[in-house]
């Protein structure tokens, strides 16, 4: 009996601590209303190894929306931008989106790391069709894997930056028109975005310029090699005069320091050059040298004389030092979703997504339109080189900076899509 | 009543426990609505099975392993990709037994690496365990088909080959799902340490020499132990690919590994218990926390470091040492030096906090002269007087432990002497 | 063809010995003191962001000499206020204890100098072409970083060895119960040697950092392979570290010039093999897996590591 009695009474004591915890977390889910701010869910790594990108993203998003609220929101709304730390984890940014969906966010924004988009994109899907009275929008600012707009497209993503096929083509059609470019050298990362860069680099040199050499084609570890040397050497062995590379991050600032530190005299094409904390690490390791393309680079408003922009890079980086203003991406994102918003009269994510498509809207370079087939942006592509003889603006305090090349108008960045878009019935 | 030895025994005496604890799985749900804490209940769930497995080796048998993800997240991926087959009608098995999938497979991967680390103990295993780990995380890499490179592989949980009738699309009905398994798993490795088997692991664990003297054979049990603990962590990696719908390489990483030895050793090895109050506590701090502060690692670490410093045996070494003053009836001596030490630990905490987060806010704020909140105030991290303010607090806090901590340490003198003149007397 | 292999030896025994001067204050601090010290890396990047303050004031120069000094002085405070009052819990405490403390330097490092790389620089001094081989330039730097390992190899050894303070540490070891009768303090020499242990690493860390990149990652892409080399080389063996550092130096540069697969190889001599198989994956894709593969086989097959005198 007295044996009973211990245990119930143990029961009692275990059930008592089990609820108190439990009761300490709870998570508080407030419901919003609807003269509520917009809010949108920045879903991106803010500790841990990338939080500086991360970071400096969030705090991009935060300076348009201020600037957004202050010129009278959207409908009336201001804009509210959370911030979610997803550990650059597939599994934590499904944690994040479930979050965000408790709260009442309808859109969420992500970049980086096109895993991570290709989870949250299967997320969205699936969360949508589960929960068909809480949908949610992704707008993906800065992912560039192909599939995402290809075999993988859904209705509910779309994608602000140019893809990485459509970059390829860009550097490949600028490459056609340089004749002093004889032999080429691909080095990537090992994982899909080099691999593809890889892939599509070769087809795409072969077609466009036949008396192109491709003298090699390496893959090497992501975020693995600290000493480029032996890759430096296979390059100089194979007689390249040009580099082209996917890399990002510190797998492109060693590299390309590597080689100048061994005299290699090559030009690097690259996607990444213009990245956080990049220029500082490259520092005059690549005057001259390096290249990339973007759809962005500080110089490009002064060639245009976009005003506007002008005063909000400058105000941004007195604002927060060491951070550039790297993405015009994140303003085309944000009116192009004032835009739609108004056009559907609402903030409902599905009237919003159906507005989206084939929505367009006049940048200081040009149109940017939202390709219907594949939610797809389309939008001028700059080719720069970094060095001495830029416009006005230096990188990070390097005393270099970026110069526009060439410009590629938005319609011959086109690439075609395999996309089927499943599309939800406009009523209901 | 001599039923110790049996296991059945053991459960019957902790049948309470156990049926409380389902009591509170099933009511969770009713008291947390929202489809986040749902989720992260379900994790947690996921990661009590991963700890407990985990403490089979280190807690049981003394094995500390660095590559313990490889076994959750081989599982994982087994799982998922048994799911896909059924997605694509290649297959056909019901969705609640699929972590048996995850479980087969960390079985298998246990008994193949296994074979190879566990005849070594010590440094010399766990060295092995990392290498493996890593190795595992490399490959993660080259074999596409598998592990689906760096975007991992995904597949639809609603199979519509169910033994319930449910579709396991909605949050709640995967979360009871998996309070189902983590009840099912935590209770065979409760009763594997009544077993034989625990007993030899814990004689090979105390004393390998003396254990092998009197006719163990410790590879042996370090080897069953070993494949043992692999099905149990792939059977919570078969939950987690359930939870998540996508496994990706750093499931199986050194990162993973890491996290659930934090876990396990935060709850404390030393109670069966132990992992459990870990795997919650870590998971809650892992989700929640980072949504605090921009410094939850710091915190994390500062946490981990201090309590290997200062409390060894984890939260529940704590709880346990609480157990005979109990049962003599002499908690209330410790009323008074406990509420001397509340204090002073508070003033600490909230001057390190303090210290932190104007530390992050002068390093990362755009403007660090705004002023942040915290504890209800407005702090401005620019002000030498928040500092010497938060550094004094800090300070004094310190020194105020530590002359507390001396009382606790004679009180708890008095009330060992008091027990040990209580057991004379009987 | 020979070129190539010259190169790769180059830039191997150059990788080798930046491991080493990296490994040589971890196998120092588990030779003396039996504990692996997983924040090894954490201290390392301490070493370069040190360098990288004091070069702002002092010039490169200054930092050599007082940035190791720094993160020795910061090592002797982990020992005396952590480490020791955990020496009693036993060796996994120990091991445990330095596993925490990396989530911890590697926060306050951001913290402190931000999450963004630094621009610490090569000294001017040192920023020329030592020679030229087959077209390739062979900065002087690097033979810097070659010679000031190298000396640090006859430093540490001539220490121990030769010098009385050597003969105390060995002793204090193998017999702490002596050493301390004898009238010695021994957690005073468990303290020196880890602050010297850790100011090797800072010293790695002012080396390496201006010709990598500092920046708050670099200790996790360095702790591990830092572990392989020191557990491959035998716990507690300078020499084998020496050696291990350069095996796996030399391993990993030269895996990155195998362009082939197996099943290349069995193709040419006229078996033919699915591409898309195992065999198919290019050789030089196994190179990151390598140095993992000989930590684990040679300790399966010789658990005291290449030069090991004792197992673990």
């Amino acid at each position: 009996m007295s044996e009973l009695k211990l245990a119930l009474k143990r029961a009692a004591v275990g059930a008592i601590l089990t609820s108190a915890t439990a009761l300490a977390f709870v998570a508080p889910s407030v419901s919003m209303a609807a003269e509520e701010p917009i809010r949108i869910g920045y879903i991106d790594p803010l500790s841990g190894p990338f939080a500086n990108v991360g970071d400096a993203g969030l705090k991009q998003f935060r300076y348009l929306a201020e600037k957004m609220n202050a010129e009278g929101g959207i409908l009336g709304r201001d804009i509210e931008i959370v911030g979610f730390d997803n550990k650059s984890s597939a599994q934590e940014s499904l944690q994040m989106l479930r979050e965000a969906a408790d709260e009442g966010i309808h859109y969420v924004t992500q970049g980086n790391g096109s895993h991570v988009a290709g989870a949250l994109v299967d997320g969205v899907e699936k969360h949508n069709r589960r929960n068909p009275d809480n949908r949610i929008v992704f707008l993906n600012y800065a992912a560039v894997d192909p599939t995402l707009t290809n075999e993988k497209c859904s209705f509910w993503h779309f994608r602000f930056d140019a893809n990485s096929a459509m970059k390829m083509k860009a550097i490949t059609d600028y490459m056609a028109d340089q004749p002093k470019i004889k032999k080429v050298f691909l080095i990537n990362q090992d994982y899909s975005h080099g691999q593809f860069i890889s892939q599509a680099g070769k087809e795409l040199l072969a077609e466009k310029r036949s008396d192109i050499e491709v003298v090699g084609d390496v893959l090497h570890p992501v975020g693995k090699v600290k000493d480029f040397s032996p890759y430096i050497s296979r390059i100089k062995a194979s007689g390249a005069d040009t580099v082209i590379t996917g890399n990002w991050g510190n797998d492109l600032s060693l590299l390309v320091k590597a080689g100048d530190q061994a005299g290699l005299d090559v030009d690097w094409y690259t996607y990444y050059a213009g990245g956080l904390g990049t220029p500082t690490s490259l520092g005059k390791a690549a005057d001259g040298k390096v290249k990339m393309i973007t759809e962005w680079q500080e110089n490009l408003a002064v060639r245009f004389e976009a005003d506007e922009l002008r005063s909000m890079l400058e105000e941004f980086e007195t604002r927060y030092d060491g951070i550039e203003f790297y993405y015009l991406r994140v303003k085309t994102e944000m009116d192009m979703l004032k835009k739609a918003m108004e056009k559907a009269g609402s903030a409902d994510p599905k009237a919003v997504a159906f507005a989206l498509e084939g929505l367009s809207i006049d940048t200081p370079f040009g149109t940017a339109s939202m390709r219907a087939d594949d939610h797809q942006l389309m939008q001028p592509l700059f080719m720069s080189t970094f060095g001495s003889d830029f416009l006005e603006y230096d990188s990070e305090g390097t005393g270099l900076g970026w110069k526009m090349d060439a410009e590629i108008p938005a319609d011959q960045t086109a690439v075609e899509t395999s996309c089927e878009m499943k599309r939800p019935e406009r009523t209901s | 009543m001599s039923t110790s030895n049996l296991p059945g025994g053991a459960l019957l005496r902790h049948s309470a426990i156990w049926i409380a604890a389902i009591v509170v799985i099933i009511v969770m749900p009713y008291v947390f609505t929202s489809s986040s804490s749902i989720s992260m209940m379900s994790q947690m769930g996921v990661f009590i099975v991963f700890a407990l497995s985990y403490n089979m080796l280190l807690g049981e048998a003394g094995m500390l392993s660095f590559g313990h993800a490889v076994y959750f997240g081989l599982g994982g991926f087994l799982t998922l990709h048994a799911i896909r087959a059924v997605n694509d009608g290649a297959w056909s098995f019901p969705l609640e037994l699929m972590p048996l999938v995850g479980g087969l497979g960390g079985l298998f991967f246990g008994v193949v690496f296994g074979t190879v680390s566990t005849r070594r103990a010590g440094v010399t295993f766990a060295m092995i365990t990392l290498g493996i780990g890593a190795m595992v995380e490399a490959s993660a890499n080259m074999f596409t088909n598998f592990f689906g490179g760096e975007s991992g592989i995904s597949g639809n949980r609603v199979t519509d080959v169910t033994l319930l009738p449910f579709s396991y699309g909605p949050q709640v009905e995967v979360y009871y799902l998996i309070g189902a398994w983590t009840v099912v798993s935590a209770l065979l490795m409760f009763l594997l340490t009544k077993t034989p088997l625990g007993r030899m692991a814990n004689a090979v664990r105390d004393n390998p020499e003396r254990a092998q003297f009197v006719g163990y054979n410790t590879t042996m049990a370090r080897f069953i132990q070993f494949a043992l603990s692999g099905l149990f962590a792939g059977i919570a990696g078969g939950l987690f690919a359930i939870l998540f719908e996508i496994m990706t390489a750093p499931n199986v990483g050194l990162i993973q590994s890491g996290s659930v030895l934090l876990m396990t050793f935060i709850g404390g090895l030393g109670a069966f218990f132990g992992p459990i109050i870990g795997a919650v506590l870590v998971t809650y701090m892992h989700i929640a926390l980072s949504g605090f502060s921009e410094g939850w690692i710091l915190y994390f670490g500062l946490m981990f470091v201090l309590m290997v410093m200062y409390v060894p045996n984890g939260i529940a070494g704590v709880i346990v040492s609480h157990g005979p003053p109990l049962r003599a009836g002499l908690m209330h001596r410790f009323a008074v030096p406990y509420a001397l030490a509340f204090v002073p630990a508070l003033l600490t905490l909230a001057g390190l906090v303090a210290m932190i987060e104007m530390g992050y806010h002068l390093s990362l704020s755009y403007d660090p002269s705004r002023p942040i909140e915290l504890f209800g105030m407005e702090i401005t991290a620019t002000s030498v007087v928040s500092w010497v303010v938060a550094v004094a607090a800090f300070g004094v806090g310190v020194m105020a432990l530590r002359w507390a901590a001396t009382r606790i340490s004679l009180r708890w003198g008095e009330v060992n002497q008091a027990m040990d003149a209580q057991r004379a007397k009987q | 063809m020979i070129e190539s292999v010259v190169f790769s030896l180059l830039n191997g025994v150059l990788y080798g010995m930046l491991l080493f001067m990296l490994a040589s204050g971890l196998t120092l601090i588990f030779g003396m003191m039996g504990v692996l010290n997983f924040a090894h890396a954490s201290f390392y990047m301490l070493g370069a962001y040190c360098a990288y303050s004091i070069s702002q004031v002092l010039g490169f120069w200054g930092a050599l000499v007082l940035a190791p000094i720094v993160v020795g002085l910061l090592g002797a405070l982990t020992e005396r206020v952590g480490l020791r009052n955990v020496h009693k819990h036993g060796h996994v405490a120990e091991l445990l204890f330095t596993f925490g403390l990396v989530y911890v330097i590697d926060e306050l490092v951001v913290l402190v100098w931000g999450q963004l790389p630094v621009n610490y620089r090569i000294p001017e001094a040192l920023d020329f072409t030592l020679f030229s081989l087959y077209g390739s330039d062979f900065p002087a730097y690097r033979g810097f970083i070659l010679f000031m390992a190298v000396a640090m190899f006859a430093a540490i050894y001539l220490l121990l060895v030769r010098t009385r303070v050597g003969m105390i540490i060995r002793a204090s070891l193998s017999h702490p119960d002596m050493v301390g009768a004898l009238g010695h303090n021994v957690p005073r020499i468990f303290t020196f040697v880890f602050a010297f242990g850790t100011g090797l690493a800072g010293l790695a860390g002012v080396m390496a950092g201006n010709y990598f990149i500092t920046e708050p990652g670099m200790a996790f892409a360095m702790g591990p392979i830092v572990f392989v080399v020191v557990v491959f080389g035998g716990l507690g063996s300078l020499s084998g570290a020496l050696v291990a550092s350069l095996v796996i130096g030399l391993v990993t540069t030269f895996a990155v010039g195998m362009n082939y697969s197996i099943a290349d190889m069995l193709a040419s001599v006229g078996i033919a093999f699915g591409q898309d198989s195992v065999l198919g994956i290019n050789l030089s894709r196994f190179g990151p897996m390598l140095p993992y593969l000989l930590m684990v086989l040679i300790l399966i097959f010789r658990p005291r590591g290449l030069m090991g005198s004792r197992e673990s």
